[in-house]
């Protein structure tokens, strides 16, 4: 068995309005080596799926069904301890906002070495080496690692969040548009850090965003979502360079081209609007 | 030189920001260090720059919304800041802005009718009735309806906001337009929608835009010269076929060349 990871028709709703399906039988899978990016506009469920890999749905939302196989094993059927020893462990996630995720009180050594001590049982002079050795691999002078995240640019702060993620050699990364908030730069670095890593650590990246961009440099896979639906998948180049489901075609008419080739063409959305997602 | 509308020589804005533990230093940035940069009458001039670049400041020292520390801002020939309040008032008549958060920039408890109409109000333009009249019509344009005015922000969609922010700036028939990363905080369909809507408007009502944008992909399609800034210096201005086909400046080159997407996407044709 070669999966990583098995969505199987996971469905959301929220808890006061069950009629009203937010993630809709959406199945995917990720192999170890490899990236799945799940695109998609506001609302159209890509975060709400990763939240439910990590049984991190908030009260309000309720998962009513749907397996979740993580090396064989199904989540959605683990408690909370068995769950928190697989975040950060096995699962590694980096999130949107890299000032917002990082205690600004705490040194950002301290914020890495904490799920070594927790789930490695790391102290001491073997901590800190490890703790340097991953500032060193995500590209931060390990002399850093006294340093406080306001002393950090975006950039290496989203940086050091890839550090802890990956501190426990996590088979899998799940990024939740982890460039969205940096420069264009600053991202294509980012990027590029995040393929090698990849390919290094033989990890499996669910990769969210809604950047065709970002999907053309670093995904193998790609799953398009809208309103809460999987209305298209495959390998990247199939689904950029020859989409079949006309709102994959529609959207990626949107997108403006760096050479300015193309003309840009808004979704008309009234055939979505009347009937639903046409087949 | 009057197909030139808007044209700055040597601006300077030093900024102070306290830096070290504590904040107990100080350290002088320089947002703009020597900037001059002309805008053609009726063309789209984009003022690119990663965060920090100064390209928000330019366009706010522009408007008058900063004060500079040194240098002038021509305004159809007249020298901004020699204005005295009343007369300034005047000018921003024809100098109007859209902002980059739809929800951040419309007042909450203000009705749209009202957001509208209150730059009309403000320069005592009409009498209630050829407000109302051009508030209706220009929300037309912006492809919102009549009923629309009665509601509040909240009821919209962000992109919604936008064409509301569009329609405030635009009732006015302004000469300049700054727009300030417009169509950053928008969904990519959305996005499209905006940008084609200011293009048409552009046309129709013969606009100046000065365009700020990270976004190098939108602004190749918005753009007919391109500024680049760097640590508030602007250090390459080209029109947009030139500046992408052969960027001069290494940074430049590096921003073209961190596009996402560049090689895989172009490929693809719609």
């Amino acid at each position: 068995m070669t999966e990583l990871l098995r969505i199987e028709g996971l469905t959301i709703v929220p808890a006061a309005m069950p009629e009203r399906m937010l993630v809709k039988d959406v199945s995917l899978t990720l192999q170890p080596g490899r990236t799945t990016c799940v695109v998609g506009e506001s609302g159209s469920g890509k975060s709400l799926t990763a939240l439910a890999v990590m049984q991190l749905l908030s009260k309000q939302l309720k998962q009513i069904s749907g397996r979740v196989l993580f090396q064989g094993q199904d989540l959605t059927t683990l408690n909370h301890e068995q769950m928190r020893d697989i975040r950060g462990k096995r699962i590694g996630m980096i999130f949107q906002e890299p000032m917002t995720s990082l205690n600004p009180v705490l040194t950002v050594g301290y914020q890495i070495g904490e799920s070594l001590t927790v789930h490695l049982g790391l102290k001491g002079k073997a901590l800190k080496a490890r703790v340097a050795s991953l500032l060193e691999q995500v590209g931060i002078p390990a002399t850093r690692a006294d340093s406080y995240p306001d002393e950090l640019s975006g950039g290496q702060r989203q940086r050091v969040m890839i550090a802890m993620s990956i501190a426990c050699e996590p088979a899998m990364l799940i990024a939740d548009e982890p460039t969205t908030a940096l420069d264009v730069t600053v991202q294509a670095q980012i990027l590029k850090l995040l393929d090698e890593l990849k390919t290094r650590m033989n990890m499996g990246m669910l990769f969210i965003t809604h950047d065709f961009g970002v999907v053309a440099d670093i995904a193998d896979d790609v799953v398009v979502m809208f309103r809460g639906e999987i209305v298209e998948s495959g390998p990247v180049a199939q689904v950029l360079n020859q989409p079949q489901h006309p709102y994959t075609k529609a959207l990626l008419a949107c997108v403006p081209d760096a050479d300015g080739k193309k003309a840009l063409q808004p979704i008309d959305y009234a055939w979505i609007d009347g009937d639903g997602v046409p087949a | 030189m009057s197909d030139v509308i808007l044209s700055a020589r040597h601006l300077f804005k030093t900024y102070t920001q306290r830096s070290g533990r504590l904040g107990l230093g100080s350290t002088k940035i320089h947002a703009l260090d020597d900037v001059s940069v002309d805008l053609k009458t009726g063309s789209t001039l984009a003022v690119v720059g990663e965060s920090g670049s100064g390209k928000s400041t330019l366009a706010r020292c522009l408007l008058q919304l900063q004060p500079l520390d040194q240098g002038e801002v021509l305004f159809q020939g007249v020298d901004l800041a020699k204005l005295t309040a009343a007369e300034l008032r005047q000018q921003r008549r024809d100098m109007q802005m859209v902002f980059q958060d739809p929800f951040a920039s419309l007042n909450p408890r203000m009705r749209i009718g009202e957001i509208v109409a209150e730059g009309l109000l403000i320069h005592g333009l009409g009498n209630a009735d050829e407000r109302e009249h051009k508030v209706i019509k220009m929300l037309k344009r912006v492809g919102l309806t009549e009923a629309d005015m009665k509601k509040y922000p909240h009821q919209f969609s962000g992109g919604q906001r936008q064409r509301i922010g569009i329609a405030r700036a635009l009732v006015l028939e302004p000469k300049l337009v700054v727009c300030d990363e417009p169509v950053s905080a928008l969904d990519v369909s959305i996005q499209a929608q905006i940008l084609l809507l200011l293009k048409e408007l552009q046309q129709e009502m013969n606009l100046s835009y000065l365009f700020i944008s990270h976004d190098l992909r939108v602004v190749r399609h918005i753009a007919d010269e391109v500024a680049v800034m760097h640590r508030g210096k602007l250090i390459e201005h080209d029109t947009v076929e030139a500046l992408y086909a052969a960027p001069k400046q290494e940074y430049t080159k590096n921003l073209l060349n961190a596009i996402p997407g560049r090689k895989g996407l172009s490929v693809q044709t719609a």
